[in-house]
């Protein structure tokens, strides 16, 4: 994980020039993201600033890097996993290299393959390449949006970094924040891509490329997660089980190449257990484990932990989470995040990224991606249940299906069913609308929008769904609806929310990097070609990688039932625990000043959260949103 | 109306204005106003109901007694709470 940054002038006329030190400027901003060296470079059409994070090749791997002639030059923010293949393919075809570095992989690539060298990578990565020869500059990111990557438009210039804040001080004017995206966040949780909260600021999505030429900003996606029924295998379950196995035991191997020593993430989940075995069985390196544990037993794994570490002798390190450490790390949190959020789970997650940089590791493997890509979550489940109630919505016994998946599940009900079908029926009359599985959740998240002001409801398009559905492809009608939901779920909540707020930002902050074998292209292709039936059979999430990998695990951990990973938002924002500067944030004055949400009607929301009630689910969401919300304005605008 | 009628119609007005419309003003709610079409309440906010039902006013719901007809706007709990308190 590094720290890239950059100007391109996009028109001829621009009478700007690229200031190294507005250049150092922005680099400065994500320091975190790359303590080991720096580089700038500046001529007078680019400028490059870099921040390194130094693991492969910690002697010359220095950026930005350049062609010997000169005439290529690149900044890179990630890693190639398959660099040695690479090199050694390139080597074959004639290329000569100074370094060991996958950096000088790519400009090689790209002398050899022109813009098709991104189908040869395999990693994670936002890469910004001069080719001055040409007049060409390219912008891509990796496939699934590990790596982060912004850019905005300013005066005949295309500014661009790996965080939004190292975009500042090349601008003329700050940033303003985008009311359309907020709306998107109070519905999917995230920005539509590309849209970030600030306005005319936006992301290289994952799998796009920009390409500017003559002027001319061109944009192609070069890779998307693909699903056609005509492509599900015909193997045995247990032959795709035995594949599966093989690529992600590869995944995973070419994911601990690193000149730097390597360690995973253990929730206690089966993702991450089955990673850490693989590591202990596969890896020829030492298990080294880091955990998070809460103080507030319900949302605790320990057991599950503890039973793993046993299992597999790992040398374990974790950390207890207390209530209060909540708010006290939230501001700092949001300043990493930099989009509001309606959940405080990445708030633990950058305290582990702590832990992990404080025994010295600066590269950790973990399991994000597993539910996605092999169908674990209970969304998937729920749109299960709900088609198959769909058939006959006015069945009172179908939906007791429900009762499977949330066993927990008190709902007032007679047995007419009425409560039940209000709450869980969501959209049972439009059981072909592409985003059916991901109706109830996005309903559900909209009621926070109860808190807008009248001025922001007003001025609101309402029309965040549409923005969703014209991001989607033409394709997903044509998909199994379990595959539709893995796309939405990849394409939303993952690119958006967990791979950034909850994933890349919280382990940069503390200049660590994560790796995710569940997300190499190659296992996520292989995994898009599996019937439906394999990944879910009946009600049982990902059970061909149970299948695949129950040999290596506990029993208890392989038949768990899935706990999803969350912080105690709720206890955690109220009361003492909240604590004055984030209190002031919420105070009448404060949200009145910023004009988006309704003082008053906030005032009652704290008032029922300090009294001890239980806020539901949206309303959790929107004293979280809210707060996020203010201290982003406090911190950028 | 009673006495006792008239608070516990004040009772739950308040409750539902201040726990779930987030505000004081008497005007944001009809008594008429249904609970599940105005997305007032969710299925967390009903067992609320139900639990502020038994606190505050002592009324047991039973489980067939879970019917929009007896929960679903402010008339209609006043109707169910005179008919259990009959």
């Amino acid at each position: 994980m590094c720290g890239i940054a950059g100007i391109i002038r996009t028109s001829p006329n621009s009478t700007n020039s690229i200031a190294k030190s507005i250049l150092g400027e922005m680099a400065d901003q994500i320091i975190h993201r790359g303590p080991d060296e720096s580089g700038i470079y500046c001529d007078e059409i680019v400028g490059f600033s870099h921040r390194r994070l130094s693991i492969i090749d910690l002697s010359s791997g220095q950026q930005p890097m350049f062609s010997p002639s000169r005439d290529i030059s690149l900044v890179f923010n990630g890693e190639i996993f398959n660099y040695i293949e690479l090199r050694d393919d390139l080597i074959k075809k004639g290329h000569q290299f100074i370094t060991q570095s996958d950096t000088e992989v790519i400009i090689h690539l790209y002398q050899e393959y022109g813009l098709d060298f991104v189908q040869y990578l395999n990693g994670q990565f936002a890469i910004a390449l001069w080719d001055s020869r040409q007049k060409r500059f390219v912008l891509v990111r990796d496939r699934v949006g590990i790596c982060p990557l912004y850019y905005t438009n300013e005066n005949g210039q295309l500014i661009f970094a790996s965080e939004i804040k190292a975009l500042k001080p090349a601008l003329a004017n700050g940033l303003t924040l985008c009311k359309e995206t907020l709306d998107q966040i109070f519905t999917f949780w995230a920005p539509v891509s590309p849209n970030t909260i600030f306005e005319n600021v936006f992301e290289v999505s994952p799998g796009q490329m920009l390409v500017i030429e003559n002027g001319q900003l061109n944009s192609h996606k070069y890779w998307d997660w693909q699903f056609s029924q005509d492509d599900y295998l015909q193997s045995s379950e247990s032959q795709q089980a035995e594949e599966l196995h093989d690529l992600l035991i590869d995944a995973t191997k070419i994911r601990l190449r690193a000149d730097v020593p390597v360690g995973a993430y253990l929730s206690g989940g089966l993702d991450s257990s089955v990673l850490v075995a693989m590591i202990h069985h596969y890896g020829g390196v030492p298990l080294r484990t880091f955990s998070l544990n809460f103080s507030e037993a319900g949302f605790d794994e320990k057991s599950y932990q503890s039973s793993l570490i046993q299992h597999l002798q790992a040398d374990h390190s974790h950390l207890m989470v207390k209530t209060e450490d909540i708010a006290q790390n939230f501001k700092q949190t949001i300043y990493q995040t930099e989009t509001p959020i309606l959940r405080t789970a990445p708030v633990p997650m950058g305290m582990l990224s702590s832990l992990v940089r404080q025994n010295d590791f600066k590269v950790v493997l973990t399991g994000e991606g597993a539910d996605e890509v092999l169908g674990g979550y209970d969304i998937f489940k729920e749109a299960k249940v709900r088609q198959f109630w769909a058939v006959n919505a006015n069945s009172s016994f179908r939906p007791l299906l429900l009762k499977k998946l949330y066993p927990y599940l008190t709902l007032p009900d007679s047995g007419q069913g009425t409560y039940l079908k209000r709450f869980f029926g969501e959209a049972l009359e439009q059981p072909d609308d592409i985003c059916f599985s991901h109706l109830p959740r996005w309903t559900t998240t909209a009621k926070a929008k109860r808190f807008y002001s009248q001025e922001l409801s007003a001025e609101l398009s309402g029309k965040s769904k549409d923005v969703m559905l014209r991001s989607l492809p033409e394709a997903l009608k044509q998909m199994h609806p379990f595959n539709r939901a893995q796309y939405i779920e990849s394409k939303s909540l993952m690119a958006g929310y967990l791979l950034t707020s909850q994933g890349d930002r919280m382990l940069a902050k503390n200049s660590v990097e994560g790796r995710f074998p569940f997300l190499d292209h190659r296992v996520i292709e292989f995994a898009n070609k599996i019937p439906p039936k394999y990944k879910m059979k009946g009600l049982n999430e990902k059970n061909l990688l149970k299948k695949a990998m129950a040999k290596y695990l506990p029993a208890e951990i392989i038949d768990r039932h899935k706990q999803p990973y969350r912080a105690p938002d709720m206890k955690a924002m109220t009361g003492d625990y909240l604590g004055e500067e984030l209190r002031h944030h919420l105070s009448v004055s404060e949200i009145e000043k910023n004009g988006l949400f309704d003082g008053s009607k906030v005032k009652f929301l704290m008032k029922k959260a300090d009294s001890g009630k239980a806020l539901s689910i949206p309303e959790s969401q929107a004293l979280v949103g809210i707060l996020s919300t203010q201290v982003i304005i406090d911190q950028f605008i | 109306m009673t006495n006792v009628a008239t608070n516990n119609e004040q009772l739950l007005r308040d409750f539902i204005l201040e726990n779930y419309l987030f505000t004081d003003d008497q005007s944001k709610l009809n008594n008429a106003d249904s609970f599940l079409d105005t997305g007032i309440l969710d299925s967390m906010g009903i067992l609320e109901l139900i639990y502020f039902l038994d606190e505050e006013l002592s009324i047991k719901v039973e489980p067939n007694e879970m019917i929009p007809t007896n929960l679903d706007s402010i008339n209609n709990l006043l109707a169910f709470i005179e008919k259990k308190q009959a």
